[in-house]
């Protein structure tokens, strides 16, 4: 690998930010390899005003809020989802998705909300839920969908195409784009997925992508793939997980992913406003959505001040180069939502990869 | 949030399935995968199956792994 040029590679996965960081592999790769985390954490990209919503539905009377772990403790612009617990609200912590509907049966007098975050891995599974939901015609749940999808915020990261510049729709990314020359492609987004909404990266900005699997073993071969490409001039997808991801995906997963939700505009932490990037619940389903149940408006929150999520999730700057990483914030009393979530590239590299002095 | 884990499936039961990790059996959804049949490896997130694992395919990657360490040793 290290006759290779050299090379910056960005992951979109936060489960490989942790597995890469836990693993320890930077340490062993030629210095010419370098590892950038991208936007792949769900629960960091989340929007501040998004949390502020959560937090403010969770607070009103009668309101059952149930979710996934790694949400409740962020924090909002005024406390998170834990500290409206601990001040009274009903604020659940859920495996599976599929438990709302238990809980809602058992608690027939709330109004029971699942405030759903995560990329096309999770989304399909949330279409199942609405799908049932609305089967078996529940009255007291709805849904507060905050779902992502990564190859728009790809696009976005990337700025325009070489061949394009000038030419097209201006981007959101104005605040630059980072130096990359592939990318280590989400397994499990791509299980759903598959690789042909990924085609564009090597077709339009001349990028290669491997879609790798979560042992060390398989993220080292997913980035020898990538230096092979790079040393023979392709810029393909390609995949280093056969053993669960086809080229197609899961087919019944995209069909129902497509039964219930629409693209829309989304927000996202630190990078902004991306066409088509987030999920609502189609029109046959809009009776579950929560954002047309309770009528919630939330000031536009500004990003938490002196964190700097925003360029750690644009792989702009590595989370050490954040001036308060491992000072004021730390996973204990964290400033920003990277540092948060154990899929957060700051407690990754926090965890895993401090130097202590 | 992607996290991911093999099972084996080993009761089968309209849209669920019952299936064993490690000893331990667990009740999950099946309407990702609703094909997938007793004795069937599958990957788990959160509750549901959400791909099936392929033993064939598995050894083309550790044929590749193979090439891998021949060619850097
Ligand atoms: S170290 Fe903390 S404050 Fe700095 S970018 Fe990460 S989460 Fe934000």
């Amino acid at each position: 690998m290290g006759e290779g040029p050299p090379s910056r590679y960005m992951e979109v996965c936060g489960t490989h930010t942790v597995a890469i960081a836990r693993s320890g592999l930077k340490k062993l790769l030629p210095p010419t390899v370098s590892l950038i985390s991208g936007p792949g954490c769900p629960v960091c990209v989340t929007d501040q005003q998004d949390i502020d919503t959560a937090i403010a539905l969770a607070r009103e009377k009668g309101v059952l809020l149930a979710t996934f772990g790694d949400m409740v403790r962020v924090p909002g612009t005024n406390g998170s989802l834990a500290q409206a617990k601990a001040e009274g609200a009903d604020v659940r912590i859920l495996y599976s998705p599929f438990e709302v509907l238990r809980l809602t049966d058992e608690n027939p007098g709330s109004e029971v909300v699942f405030l759903s975050v995560g990329f096309e891995t999770t989304a399909p599974l949330i279409a199942a839920v609405v799908k049932e939901a609305a089967r078996l015609e529940y009255r007291n749940l709805s849904f507060l969908i905050l779902h992502k999808l990564l190859p728009p915020v790809m696009e976005a990261l990337l700025g325009e195409p070489p061949a394009l510049a000038g030419s097209g729709p201006s981007l959101p990314v104005t605040q630059g784009s980072p130096i990359l020359d592939g990318f280590l492609m989400p397994g499990h987004v791509c299980a759903i997925l598959g690789v042909e909404p990924f085609r564009f990266l090597g077709e339009c900005y001349h990028l290669p992508g491997v879609v790798a699997g979560f042992d060390p073993d398989d993220i080292l071969l997913a980035l020898w793939m990538l230096q092979r490409q790079r040393c023979q001039g392709r810029a393909e997808m390609e995949i280093a997980y056969r053993r669960v991801v086809r080229a197609e995906g899961n087919r019944t997963a995209q069909r129902l992913l497509e039964e219930a939700f629409q693209p829309v505009e989304a927000r996202w932490r630190g990078i902004g406003n991306i066409p088509c990037s987030g999920l609502a619940l189609r029109q046959a389903y809009s009776a579950y959505d929560a954002r047309g149940r309770f009528s919630l408006q939330v000031e536009p929150a500004p990003d938490t001040p002196g964190c700097a999520c925003g360029e750690v999730l644009r792989g702009l700057l590595s989370p050490p180069e954040c001036p308060l990483f491992g000072r004021a914030c730390t996973p204990q009393s964290p400033v920003g939502p990277c540092m948060v979530s154990s899929e957060g590239s700051c407690a990754a590299s926090y965890r895993y990869e401090r130097i202590i002095p | 949030m992607c996290l991911a884990i093999p099972t084996k499936i080993v009761e089968r039961d309209g849209s669920d399935a019952l299936v064993e990790m490690n000893g331990v059996r667990q009740r999950i959804r099946m309407d990702l995968l609703p094909a997938a049949r007793v004795g069937d490896y599958v990957l788990l997130h959160a509750g549901f199956a959400i791909a099936l694992l392929n033993e064939e395919e598995a050894q083309e990657t550790l044929d590749l792994l193979r090439e891998v360490e021949v060619l850097s040793s």
